[in-house]
Parts: structure tokens; C-alpha cells; sequence
């Protein structure tokens, strides 16, 4: 079955041939598009390879919650009459802003966070509000911030229930009494983040040493503390881990962590009609409902185009 | 961030602070050189009798070329997040990894070196009464020493321009540097790390090409 | 296992754009490192040079090439093009000092025979010194074909839609299926290149199928 089907690709490259350099059939997580593939642009040409001019390309961060969203986004696009282009999975910002700067993607879901240290990196937090309207002046021309949601996807200072209990932690300051030496999992960059080991320090005096886990807080960060080779792990709030192992993320009365509210963020492309599409899945997109939308696509295994037809279809949006 | 940033990975490499501390370069490179080491040791065990043997005995050829070429297929990035996913963080799952990467390579050095000795040097000692025991540890085996090393040089540069994902699953190396780099847009240091990668793999290089050339046998000819 | 099942379409597409990035680049490669070839076996010392560059260039981790190539040549981390030179640039590395053996496996005596029949020096590279070195290419370029259809996974950590990208979905989302299925496809998509080069190679090269040809 695999080797047909990978058969029947390579006689369709030869018969593409090298003009292609590898165009054809990328870039969708959505197996809808694959097959029609109208939009033929496909995978990664972001050098003047904008899509026509009534199509709206919509990515997402190589991050599963992420591509949800993206998800949302786009079928909430194409219920309003819009063509979609999807480009899911890309990297990190380091590869994403890049392209949303030059054109090549109209919408992207974005953390209000840090997407704000993006652009500066001395940023410390505030309220939801203040750091979405920091972060939407942040940005480069050309580009603007949408309203965030209700839903966040904030990092945290997450333990076991019973390490919790054993050294009767509630916030991020109780770990101060902590005798043992505290290492963190989490994602490498978490180490230059403001709240990473330098920030928890001069806020709230707690050593951690980070033990770099590059999952984004999946499944690999949480066996890492469940098995506790670690005593914290950077969790993001919205994940289904959290509760599915009675995980406990610690308060942060400080405001030590910006708050990661979801904001999509899009290009000029987006006009009236777009918007009123994006926004309606925004203002409906409270916090619960992004952790049940994380756990069916982790738990369940549902691709992102599934959780959100049926999501939107339970909201009234489609 | 202005500038070039190869200019700036150099003055990163320069930096004193760069050079102390548990995450300064000495010791992630002492990390960096121990998971080659043991990834190359480890396979080396598996790869290098398994090649002797089937250098010797001609069984089973076929086979052994075989699944060297199709390990050599296997991405390594692919096999550290599958090992990790079912054997949780550490060095376990990546060292399983870069054993599969260094195997082919030290099973075809070890193979080619039985397989080159001279067929006629064979039946001489052969003619002698030495055992075949004898003739594997006496005649083939120092006659293949150049090549046997050749393996393990080929499995050592692989390894370690590899050994970097060690650092994707809470391991340490000179991977830390370049994810962290990468992670958080600081080139200069994800260059830096590079570097540090590539500096090593040719210092290595360099070490087991010289090896070989001290082990080539005197009188025989050098493979 | 049901995640495959439910996912063929998805993994199907992976897999086509995974072989249309990893062919031109082999074929760059090997086309490339022709002219390369001939132009370091003039000179000792060019040769030395370029088994070294060699050397180093393989030695240059490919995650930190994908993401500073673009800022050389200009182009976007996801770029069809920039994929392709970081690609190339990793199968000459391989080939290049592959084919300078095989062309140096040609003996001088046939060559200079060659010359005394009567051949252009053009008409006697290519009817004479490249079938000869054929064998002994054909291996390297195997070598480059299993190397590149590994190499390109590593395009899926930054968006480059590949087989590499089920290993970082995979990983994040805890679906052993899928990473699974991405580094099983991605061996069977070499091996599978790999047969057809050997099927190849018997084609254009009747003369090589009593003997097997050591590979390097």
C-alpha cells in the first residue's frame, strides 16, 4: 500500500520534472487540499510566491495546538466564501515572521507573550491588554494584530501533585524552600526567556537549571517529571497533560510570565470580510476550549482538520 | 542584531565567559567527544566481530551489506524522537541512535578488511596448520588494521557532526549551543556551536587518518 | 497503527514532496562533480584541496546550514532553492572525491590507447574514460542517493514539508505511529532508490554484471 503509493509519487516527480524543485503537493496538513490542489503553490515558495490575489494563506507554528487554530481560522475563512491557502508546521519564528513580513503568509496564530519579545526582547509583563497593544505596535509594517481570545497558551512553573505536596508548594516562591536542586524541562529558548532561571532568580529568588527537552512541553517534558528526572517542567496551560496526570502548574502572584493570549496575527490582505471570519473564532475560543481541542488531537489522534469542523460546527460559526 | 554574524560567532568564541562553568565550550565538548565515544564504542562491539566473522566465513554477506545500506537510510533525527518517545530523556535514546548511524560504516571496514587480505596469503598460512582462529587474529586482522580503522573513522565523523540532537532530549553537547542558538534567533552562538561541531569532527578526522597510516602493516601494501 | 491508517493521504503527500526535494540534488550532485572531478585529478595539490573542502563541508551540522544558507543566497529558510543548494552542496561533498576515484581507477594505458585509436579528447571521455569510471561512480552516487533522502528530513524541524515532519508532529503530539511511519518510509524510499540505481547501473553498464563492484 506505502510502497504504491510512494511509487505513484515518484513517477509523478519524474514526470513534473525538475522545473518543479519540489512545489508540488507540499506545504497542506489539510488532506483536503491535497489531490484537487488548486492552489498548485503548495509548499515553500515565499520569493514572490504569493498565491493570487484572492486567496489568503493561512500557517501555522510547527506546533499541534497551533495548527488547530490555523484550522479554525481557515475553515472559518472558507465558510465566509474566501479561498484558503494553508501552510502549516513552519518552524519556529525564526522561520514564520520572516515570511509574514514579506507577504507570504496572510494569518497565523500568534501567543501575545512572546510574540511581543520577538520584537523586544526586554519586554516585562503587564496585563493581557497592555502587552497585546505593546506587541500589535511592535510590529513591522504591513502587519497587525487582530483582538486576542480568552484562550491562553501560557508557559508555567508546572511540578507533580505530590512534589507539590511533599514541599507544600503553591506558587512559584515556595520553591525558594526547596532543599533539593531544582532543574526545569522545557524548551531550550526557555533559558534566555525573561522568565526563565535569570527571572524566577531575581523575582523570586529560585535556582532552577534547565534540562532542554525540545517537545514544547509534549509528552517527553512530562514523562521527564513524572518520572522525576526533573522536579518542574515548562508546561503550556493549555495542555490536556496537565490534567490527564493531576500535574500541578504553580501560581505566579509576581506576574513573572507574560500572559500568552492567542491573537492572529495578519498581513493587509486581510480585509473586512477576512476579519469578521478570524474574529468570530477568537471571541468564541475560550481557555477550556482550547485544552479540549489539544487533548483530541493528543489523545484522540484527530487530525486538526477534523477537530475543527466539528468544533466550529458545535459553536454555530459554520 | 547587526553585523555579520560570523564575525559575531567569532568574538561569541572569544568571550571568556564562553569558556567556564558547566555550560562553557571545554566541557561541552568533553560532553560532545564522550557521546561519540561511547556511540562508537558501543556499535564497534556489534559491528566490528559481526564483521570479522562475516569477512571470514563469507556467511551471510549478502545480508550484512544489505542492512547496513538500509541503516544508513534511517534518518537520526527520526530514530531520537521515536527512542526517547518510548525511554524517556537522557542518553539512552540518542546513544541508540548514533549507534545505528555508526554501524554500517564499522561492518564495512571490518568486513573489507578480512576480505582484502590476499586470497594467496590466506592459503599460505592456511598451508602452515595455523587455525582458522589463528589465521583471522594473525594474517587477516593485521593486514586489515588500516581499513578496520578506516571504519571506525568514517563511523567517528558521522557521529559526531550528529551527536548535536543528543542535546533535542535533555542531554548536553555542543548541540546545547546550536538549538539554543536556533530556539531563540542568536546565530552568532548557534554558528559558534557549528563551528565548535565541525572543528572537532576534522580534529578527529585527522587523529584516526593518521592511525591509519601508523597501522598500515610494514611491507604490506597500503589499501 | 490506526494514525496511519487515518492519515494515508498526509503521509502519502509527505512522501511525494520528500522525493521531489531529494532528486535534484542528487542529480546536481552528480553532474556537478564530474567536471570537479576531472579538474582536481589535474593537480595533486587541487586534489588534496578538494578532498579536504570535501571533508569539511560534510562535517558542517545541517540544521544550522538550512537556517544561515538563506542569508547567503538570499532566499527563505523555506525555499524550494535553498533546500536544494544545502542539499547539493552535502551530495558533492560526497561525490566529488568519489568520482576522482573513479576517474583515477581508469587506467592510463587504456586512455593513452584510446588516444592512439584516433579519439577526439572529447569522444574519448565519454565513449572511453566515463564508462570506465562508471562503476566506481555508480557507487558514489548510491551513497549520495541514501545520504540526500536522509538529509531532506531534516527540512521537516523548519516547515519544509517532508517525511522529517512526522518525526516533529509526531513528537510533540506523542504519536510513536507516526514518527514511526516517517523513518520507516524514509528508508524504504532509499532503499528503494537505491535498487533503482543498481537496476540502472546493470542498464547502462552491461559489462559490469558478472563481477560486483566494490563499493568504496
Amino acid at each position: 500500500m506505502r510502497i504504491h503509493s510512494s511509487r505513484r509519487h515518484l513517477l509523478g516527480a519524474i514526470g513534473i520534472g525538475g522545473v518543479a524543485l519540489g512545489a508540488a503537493a507540499c506545504g497542506a496538513s489539510d488532506p483536503f487540499e491535497e489531490g484537487g490542489d488548486t492552489g498548485g503553490e503548495g509548499g515553500s515558495g515565499s520569493d514572490g510566491g504569493a498565491a493570487d490575489s484572492g486567496t489568503v494563506v493561512v500557517g501555522s507554528q510547527a506546533y499541534y495546538s497551533n495548527e488547530i487554530i490555523a484550522e479554525l481560522f481557515a475553515q472559518s475563512l472558507e465558510a465566509a466564501g474566501l479561498t484558503v491557502d494553508r501552510q502549516y508546521q513552519i518552524g519556529q519564528r525564526e522561520v514564520y515572521m520572516p515570511e509574514l513580513e514579506n507577504g507570504a503568509l496572510d494569518v497565523l496564530p500568534e501567543y501575545t507573550g512572546n510574540l511581543l519579545q520577538h520584537y523586544d526582547s526586554e519586554a516585562t509583563s503587564a496585563s493581557p491588554e497592555e502587552i497585546h497593544t505593546a506587541a500589535d505596535e511592535a510590529l513591522p509594517d504591513g502587519l497587525r494584530l487582530l483582538p486576542f481570545a480568552d484562550a491562553t497558551d501560557q508557559d508555567s512553573y508546572t511540578t507533580t501533585a505530590a512534589f507539590a505536596e511533599a514541599n507544600s508548594l503553591t506558587t512559584i516562591a515556595d520553591l525558594a524552600g526547596v532543599e533539593e536542586d531544582l532543574k526545569i524541562a522545557a524548551n531550550s529558548e526557555f533559558e534566555v526567556r525573561p522568565y526563565g532561571p535569570e527571572g524566577v532568580k531575581e523575582v523570586y529568588g529560585v535556582d532552577v537549571t534547565v534540562v532542554p527537552v525540545e517537545d514544547g512541553g509534549g509528552p517527553l517534558t512530562v514523562q521527564a517529571l513524572t518520572d522525576g528526572d526533573v522536579q518542574l517542567a515548562d508546561l503550556y496551560t493549555s495542555d490536556p497533560a496537565i490534567v490527564a496526570n493531576d500535574l500541578v502548574p504553580l501560581e505566579d502572584p509576581e506576574s513573572l510570565i507574560l500572559p500568552q493570549n492567542v491573537v492572529p496575527v495578519v498581513s493587509e490582505k486581510v480585509d473586512a470580510d477576512a476579519e469578521a471570519a478570524i474574529t468570530a473564532v477568537i471571541e468564541a475560543l475560550s481557555a477550556d476550549d482550547l485544552i479540549e481541542l489539544n487533548r483530541q488531537s493528543v489523545e484522540e489522534q484527530s487530525s486538526s482538520a477534523d477537530i475543527a469542523t466539528a468544533w466550529l460546527a458545535e459553536k454555530g460559526l459554520v | 542584531m547587526t553585523g555579520n554574524p560570523f564575525l559575531q560567532a567569532l568574538a561569541w568564541l572569544a568571550e571568556a565567559a564562553h569558556w567556564s562553568g558547566p555550560s562553557g565550550i571545554p566541557m561541552r565538548t568533553l560532553e560532545h567527544l564522550g557521546y561519540t565515544a561511547l556511540g562508537v564504542f558501543v556499535a564497534a562491539l556489534i559491528a566490528v566481530p559481526l564483521g570479522l566473522l562475516v569477512g571470514h566465513t563469507g556467511v551471510g554477506k549478502s545480508v550484512a551489506i544489505a542492512s547496513a545500506g538500509a541503516a544508513r537510510a534511517l534518518p537520526t533525527l527520526g530514530l531520537v524522537t521515536l527512542f526517547a518517545l518510548l525511554l524517556g530523556i537522557g542518553l539512552t535514546a540518542p546513544l541508540l541512535a548514533f549507534v545505528v548511524l555508526a554501524v554500517p560504516s564499522l561492518l564495512a571496514g571490518a568486513y573489507s578488511a578480512v576480505e582484502s587480505a590476499d586470497p594467496a596469503t590466506v592459503d599460505a598460512a592456511r598451508a602452515q596448520g595455523m587455525t582458522e582462529w589463528q589465521i583471522l587474529t594473525k594474517v587477516e586482522i593485521p593486514l586489515g588494521v588500516p581499513l578496520i580503522v578506516g571504519g571506525f573513522r568514517g563511523a567517528t565523523v558521522q557521529v559526531v557532526a550528529t551527536a548535536m540532537l543528543a542535546a533535542y532530549v535533555g542531554n548536553g553537547g555542543l548541540g546545547r549551543y546550536i538549538f539554543l542558538g536556533l530556539t531563540s534567533q542568536d546565530y552568532p552562538q548557534m554558528i559558534a556551536g557549528s563551528l565548535l561541531v565541525i572543528a572537532l569532527a576534522l580534529l578527529l578526522d585527522l587523529a584516526l587518518l593518521l592511525l591509519q597510516r601508523v597501522t598500515a602493516p610494514r611491507g604490506a601494501k597500503t589499501a | 497503527m490506526s494514525w496511519v491508517l487515518e492519515n494515508l493521504d498526509l503521509i502519502a503527500a509527505r512522501t511525494g514532496s520528500h522525493l521531489l526535494q531529494a532528486l535534484p540534488p542528487i542529480l546536481v550532485a552528480l553532474a556537478l562533480s564530474l567536471p570537479l572531478a576531472k579538474l582536481a585529478n589535474s593537480q595533486g595539490w587541487l586534489r588534496t584541496g578538494v578532498t579536504t573542502t570535501s571533508g569539511l563541508l560534510y562535517a558542517i551540522p545541517s540544521l544550522p546550514l538550512f537556517v544561515l544558507l538563506p542569508g547567503i543566497i538570499g532566499t527563505s529558510v523555506r525555499s524550494p532553492l535553498n533546500i536544494a543548494i544545502a542539499l547539493s552542496l552535502y551530495g558533492l561533498a560526497l561525490m566529488v572525491p568519489a568520482a576522482s576515484d573513479a576517474f583515477r581507477s581508469v587506467s592510463r594505458d587504456v586512455l593513452s590507447s584510446a588516444t592512439a585509436q584516433g579519439y577526439a579528447p572529447t569522444a574519448r571521455f565519454f565513449q572511453v574514460e566515463l564508462p570506465l569510471a562508471g562503476p566506481v561512480l555508480l557507487a558514489g552516487v548510491r551513497v549520495v542517493a541514501v545520504s540526500t533522502i536522509s538529509l531532506v528530513t531534516v527540512g521537516g524541524v523548519l516547515g519544509v514539508p517532508s517525511l522529517g515532519m512526522l518525526f516533529v508532529d509526531g513528537f510533540r503530539r506523542g504519536i510513536i505511529a507516526e514518527i514511526a511511519a516517517g523513518v520507516v518510509l524514509t528508508a524504504v524510499l532509499a532503499v528503494l532508490t537505491d535498487a533503482l540505481l543498481v537496476l540502472l547501473g546493470r542498464a547502462l553498464m552491461p559489462w559490469t554484471r558478472q563481477r560486483s563492484v566494490r563499493r568504496p
